[in-house]
C-alpha cells in the first residue's frame, strides 16, 4: 500500500474474469469488479442473474469455475504456484474466510445454540478465546443490534428480524474486514425489514465495507457509494446511485427498475 | 421324585451365580461392541457425505458388504478364519469385533441420515465465521444431528444386547453362553431360559428407559 493514497482507495476486493457454471448453466460469464476499504456496494438485477452466486464466489461458498478472487491482493480458494493451481488447505481457507462476515437470507442462526453463543462460537472456537471474553464481547454486539435481553433465547423464540440481527452480530464477532449480505431482508414480513436495515445503517456509517445484494432499491440509493446492475451472469452498468437510479443507461436497467420500484411503492399489485 | 421347580429352588444360588458371570461378559461385549461401532460407524459416515469421491465409495462398499453379511458369519470369519492366518483372538476380543465392525456398518448409515438431516445453510454458516470442514461438521453439524440419530441408536443398543447371545457361538462365555451350559448340566431347560429371560430384561429395560430420557432431553436442549 503506497503513503500517497488515502485508506479509503485501498483495494480490499479484487474480482477477475470469474466464470461459474453449474452442469451446462453458466451463471457467471466473466465478472470483472473491485471494491475499495470502506466502500458500500450493492448488486441489484433480476432473480437469476448470478448476484447471490457471485456474492458466494467471494468467500468461496461457492467455488467459481475459473477467474479468481482476491482478498486484499492474496487469492482465495486456491494457491497459485508455479503456474499450476492447487486447492487451498483447509485451514487457510478457513483463516480467510474468518474476516468475512457473511449475513444470508434464510439467517441460518444455529438452533442448538442461544442468541449469545451463535454470536459467541467464533470467537471461542475459531479464534481460541476464553469463552468469558468471547461472552463479553458478544453482550457488547447484541447490545449494539439491540437484542441484549435475548442472549438466552434459542433462534426458534426470535422473530425473523431478531434473528437476522443475532446473525449480524455473529458476523461482527470475527471483527470482519468485509461483510458480504445476501439478500438479507427478503425472508421477512415487510414490518420487520426496517429494523435489519437500521444495524446495516450504522455498519455501514461505520465504515465497514459491504457488498449488499438486495431488492431494497431504497436502502441501496440510500446507503451505498456505488450501485451494481447485473443481468444474465454480467455486470451490465454499474456507478453511484444517483446515476444508476435516475439515469440509467441501459434498457434492461431501467426495465428492472421500473418493475422492482412498481413492487415496491404498490407491494398490493405484487 | 424331585420336579423341576423344586430342583430348581435348591440349585437357584448356583444356576444365578453362573448366569450372573455371563451377565457381566454380555455387558462387556454389548459395550465393547457398541463403542467401536460409533467409532466406525462415524467414520463411516464422515466418508459417506465427504467431498472426495474416493472416500464416498469406500464407506459405500464398507456399508454394503458388511451389512449384507450376517453377523454370526462375520463372527467365524473372525475367530476361526484369522485364527489359520495365525491372528489368534480370544472369544470375548473376537466378538466385540466382529459386533463392531458389523455395527459400524449399520450406524454409518444411521449417522449419516443424520448429518444429512442438518440443513445445508447450517455448514456454510460455520464456515463463513472460519470454522474449518470438521470444526463445522463437530460444533455445528453432529449436535444437531443427534435429534435424528438418538431414536435409531437407541434401537441399535438394545438390538446389540440381544444379539450378543449370538457370541455363545464362538464360545465367548455370555449369558446364553453360560445357559446352555447349565442346561446340558441339569436338563433344566424350560427353568434356566426363563431366568435368562428375566436377565436380558433387567438389561434391557433401564437401557431403553435411559435412551427415552436422553432423547427428551436432547429435545429440551437443543430446540430446532
Amino acid at each position: 500500500m503506497s503513503c500517497d493514497r488515502p485508506d479509503s482507495q485501498r483495494e480490499l476486493v479484487r474480482i477477475v474474469d470469474l466464470h461459474k457454471r453449474f452442469g451446462a448453466l453458466e451463471v457467471l460469464k466473466g465478472i470483472d469488479l473491485t471494491i475499495a476499504a470502506g466502500e458500500k456496494v450493492s448488486i441489484i438485477g433480476p432473480s437469476g442473474s448470478g448476484k447471490t452466486t457471485l456474492l458466494r464466489c467471494v468467500n468461496w461458498l461457492e467455488r467459481p469455475s475459473s477467474g479468481q478472487v482476491l482478498i486484499e491482493g492474496q487469492p482465495i480458494g486456491e494457491r497459485h504456484f508455479k503456474g499450476r493451481r492447487t486447492d487451498m488447505r483447509d485451514r487457510e481457507l478457513a483463516r480467510m474466510r474468518a474476516r468475512i462476515g457473511m449475513v444470508f437470507q434464510r439467517f441460518n442462526l444455529f438452533p442448538h445454540l442461544t442468541a449469545l453463543d451463535n454470536v459467541a462460537v467464533g470467537p471461542i472456537k475459531v479464534l481460541r478465546q476464553s469463552a468469558d471474553e468471547a461472552r463479553r464481547q458478544a453482550m457488547a454486539l447484541l447490545e449494539k443490534v439491540g437484542l441484549a435481553h435475548k442472549r438466552d433465547v434459542y433462534p426458534e423464540m426470535l422473530s425473523g428480524g431478531q434473528q437476522q440481527r443475532v446473525a449480524i452480530a455473529r458476523a461482527l464477532a470475527m471483527r470482519p474486514i468485509l461483510m458480504l449480505f445476501d439478500e438479507p431482508t427478503s425472508s421477512l414480513d415487510p414490518e420487520l425489514v426496517g429494523e435489519v436495515l437500521t444495524v446495516m445503517r450504522q455498519l455501514a456509517v461505520e465504515g465497514m465495507t459491504m457488498i449488499i445484494v438486495s431488492h431494497e432499491m431504497q436502502f441501496a440509493e440510500d446507503v451505498s457509494d456505488r450501485v451494481v446492475f447485473m443481468d444474465d451472469g454480467r455486470i451490465l452498468e454499474q456507478g453511484p446511485p444517483k446515476s444508476i437510479f435516475r439515469a440509467p443507461s441501459h434498457a434492461r436497467t431501467r426495465e428492472f427498475l421500473r418493475a422492482v420500484i412498481e413492487r415496491q411503492v404498490f407491494p398490493a399489485t405484487a | 421324585m424331585n420336579g423341576p421347580w423344586v430342583r430348581t429352588a435348591a440349585q437357584f444360588p448356583y444356576l444365578l451365580d453362573t448366569l450372573l458371570l455371563g451377565v457381566k461378559i454380555t455387558i462387556i461385549v454389548t459395550l465393547g461392541g457398541f463403542a467401536l461401532s460409533v467409532v466406525l460407524g462415524l467414520g463411516g459416515a464422515l466418508f459417506r457425505t465427504s467431498r472426495f469421491g474416493v472416500l464416498r465409495a469406500a464407506g459405500t462398499l464398507y456399508v454394503d458388504v458388511f451389512r449384507a453379511v450376517p453377523v454370526l458369519t462375520q463372527l467365524f470369519i473372525i475367530y476361526f478364519g484369522l485364527a489359520e492366518i495365525g491372528v489368534k483372538l480370544s472369544p470375548v476380543p473376537a466378538a466385540i469385533i466382529g459386533f463392531g465392525i458389523n455395527g459400524g456398518a449399520y450406524l454409518t448409515e444411521v449417522f449419516r441420515a443424520g448429518i444429512e438431516a442438518v440443513h445445508r445453510g447450517q455448514t456454510e454458516a460455520a464456515l463463513s465465521i472460519g470454522m474449518t470442514r470438521m470444526q463445522a461438521t463437530r460444533v455445528i453439524v453432529l449436535p444437531q444431528a443427534m435429534r435424528v440419530i438418538l431414536p435409531p441408536l437407541g434401537n441399535f443398543v438394545i438390538g446389540l444386547l440381544k444379539d450378543t447371545s449370538v457370541a455363545s457361538s464362538v464360545a465367548a462365555p455370555e449369558l446364553t453362553f453360560r445357559a446352555h451350559m447349565l442346561v446340558d448340566q441339569t436338563y433344566l431347560s424350560t427353568q434356566i431360559y426363563l431366568m435368562v429371560a428375566v436377565l436380558y430384561l433387567a438389561m434391557s429395560l433401564p437401557l431403553a428407559h435411559l435412551v427415552r430420557r436422553l432423547e427428551r432431553q436432547t429435545a429440551r436442549e437443543r430446540p430446532a
